[in-house]
């Protein structure tokens, strides 16, 4: 018998292993929500199958009668418009800062300082700030997604830059590069990959960010809706919402490194000649 | 004639640490200089100081009668170790990278007929280095000693005055070490190119170059070998360095890097 740390799993076999906790987890939650519906039927904590299959019809199918809408794809395109910005300005900045900081050693020495002081604020301190200044409407909540990913995309590209071999900078100078022709031909291409690392570990902040913001003051959106159906403990709400919401994570994470690998080969095939 | 390079009374200190003193030396064009010497004899600084990346502590180096710019430019080109190509360009594009960056000073690319000249031009340059064939591979899939080549074409796509080599091929293999040394023989041969390389083999010193430089310390301080510099302690035409000089420079070498080694531990 080979050692324990040489057992590797066939293809096969590493997929059901993969499997075997959410089924477990699937069965739990059946027997418990079972044991607690036979106690008493009106329970809500733990709704069956039957019950969350209904109201995943109802949310996700049925127009609203108080609208005329869809629910779900009402608060699941406002929550996403505003992750997608908010990300989005926030890889803006991160590139543009980043790149500029880590290239840039006058800049770095001016800024970089600051940067970190940014980054040491815990973003859900100034929400309220950010609810006074910007109002209640959507520009607060993108502000929040910014304000909570950008400095830590900033830190990490000029981290990435910086790691650059100081080979290839000298290389490129005496290739008659400028500042400016350097950061455009061989420093951004290089780290536009690694900024697509950055997003997809920030998305999650981003996610947490977005669901706060909406709880405390929104009319629409995901985070809105499971806070707000909190209240009549609508778990057979909340737990497709919940779902529905880690799934909209990991497509978003599965699209960022499918879209990394097909844009940036080189970054991917690393020590495979 | 002006000299390509010249070297008046050169110090290099990092604080209390004296790497190179009293260094004089003049080099014509053409000249293809080997250096060797033990570690942590100022070679790599010497040539950091010929690339612009470090200032002298005193003293001048000119080049062509004028200065030396204090940073790195395109009249030097260089190929270390590792490093010196671009991973997210193809060959063929780290080649037409120098082109382009010198005839596009805002955009960094070249379009139309003048990028067609380039791209001739570096295609030929890959030809001669023998990457003709692997114009569209990214240097990951590349050999160390493909990379290295592709090295050399790019910098020498760019027609520099001074070609410095920093150990180019003392990751590779001894069969891919020969190939490279009658490839850099033939560059150079057939370019008026003055070349610095760095070599940690004595006998590809002798083998290649028309002149060999050692770097050595003058002096020792065994209780404080940082307190001298070194300089160059033979300087000589190739052609006249026989069996019995190899052999004496090898044993000083070897005695100056025991002593490092020693005061290091």
């Amino acid at each position: 018998m080979k050692r324990l740390i040489n057992q590797r799993p066939s293809r096969g076999t590493a997929v059901l292993l993969g499997l075997l906790p959410f089924l477990i987890l699937a069965l739990v939650y059946l027997i418990a929500s079972d044991a607690r519906l036979a106690a008493n039927p009106n329970d809500k904590l733990l709704p069956s199958f039957a019950t969350l299959g209904e109201s995943i019809q109802r949310m996700a199918f049925e127009p609203s009668k108080r609208t005329g809408e869809i629910e779900l794809w009402v608060d699941t395109w406002a929550s996403l418009r505003r992750l997608a910005q908010g990300v989005g300005l926030a890889a803006l900045i991160g590139l543009t800062f980043g790149v500029g900081l880590g290239a840039l050693p006058l800049l770095r020495a001016g800024l970089a300082p600051f940067v970190a002081g940014l980054a040491l604020i815990p973003p859900m301190a100034i929400l309220p700030i950010l609810f006074i200044v910007f109002g209640l409407g959507e520009v607060s909540k993108v502000a929040l997604i910014v304000f909570g990913v950008a400095p830590f995309l900033i830190r990490d590209l000029q981290q990435r830059v910086q790691e650059l071999p100081r080979e290839q900078i000298i290389k490129a100078e005496t290739l008659a590069g400028s500042s400016w022709q350097i950061i455009l031909r061989v420093i951004l291409p290089q780290v536009l990959p690694r900024l697509i690392d950055g997003v997809r570990l920030s998305l999650g902040a981003a996610w947490l960010f977005l669901i706060a913001a909406e709880a405390i003051a929104a009319t629409e959106g995901l985070g809105y809706r499971i806070f707000l159906v909190r209240r009549y403990l609508a778990m057979d709400q909340i737990l497709p919402y919940v779902a529905w919401i880690t799934l909209l994570a990991y497509l978003t994470d599965l699209g960022l490194r499918l879209l990394s690998r097909r844009l940036f080969p080189w970054y991917h095939d690393k020590g495979a000649p | 004639m002006t000299a390509r390079i010249a070297i008046r009374n050169l110090w290099k200190e990092y604080g209390d640490q004296v790497v190179l003193e009293r260094l004089n030396l003049e080099v014509q064009p053409g000249e293809f200089c080997t250096i060797v010497g033990a570690s942590g004899c100022g070679k790599t600084t010497f040539l950091r100081l010929l690339l612009g990346e470090e200032a002298p502590s005193r003293g001048q180096i000119l080049l062509d009668g004028r200065p030396l710019p204090a940073e790195p430019g395109p009249d030097r080109g260089i190929v270390f170790q590792r490093y010196s190509v671009f991973p997210h360009l193809t060959v063929l594009r780290n080649v037409l990278l120098g082109p382009e960056l010198k005839g596009a000073p805002l955009t960094g690319h070249l379009f139309g007929a003048a990028r067609r000249e380039a791209l001739d031009r570096s295609r030929l340059m890959l030809d001669a280095v023998g990457l003709g064939r692997a114009l569209d591979k990214y240097p990951s899939e590349l050999s160390g000693g493909m990379q290295q080549r592709l090295a050399l074409a790019q910098s020498l796509v760019m027609h520099p005055e001074i070609l410095l080599l920093d150990e180019p091929f003392g990751a590779l293999d001894p069969g891919i070490r020969a190939d490279m040394h009658e490839l850099v023989g033939r560059l150079w041969r057939e370019s008026d190119l003055t070349v610095f390389m760095i070599t940690h083999d004595l006998k590809e010193g002798f083998h290649l170059g028309t002149r060999l430089l050692v770097f050595d310390k003058l002096r020792h301080d065994p209780d404080a070998p940082q307190a001298y510099g070194a300089g160059i302690t033979y300087d000589l035409p190739v052609e006249r360095a026989d069996q019995r000089i190899i052999r004496e420079i090898e044993t000083e070498v070897a005695v100056t890097e025991a002593a490092m080694f020693a005061a290091s531990a």
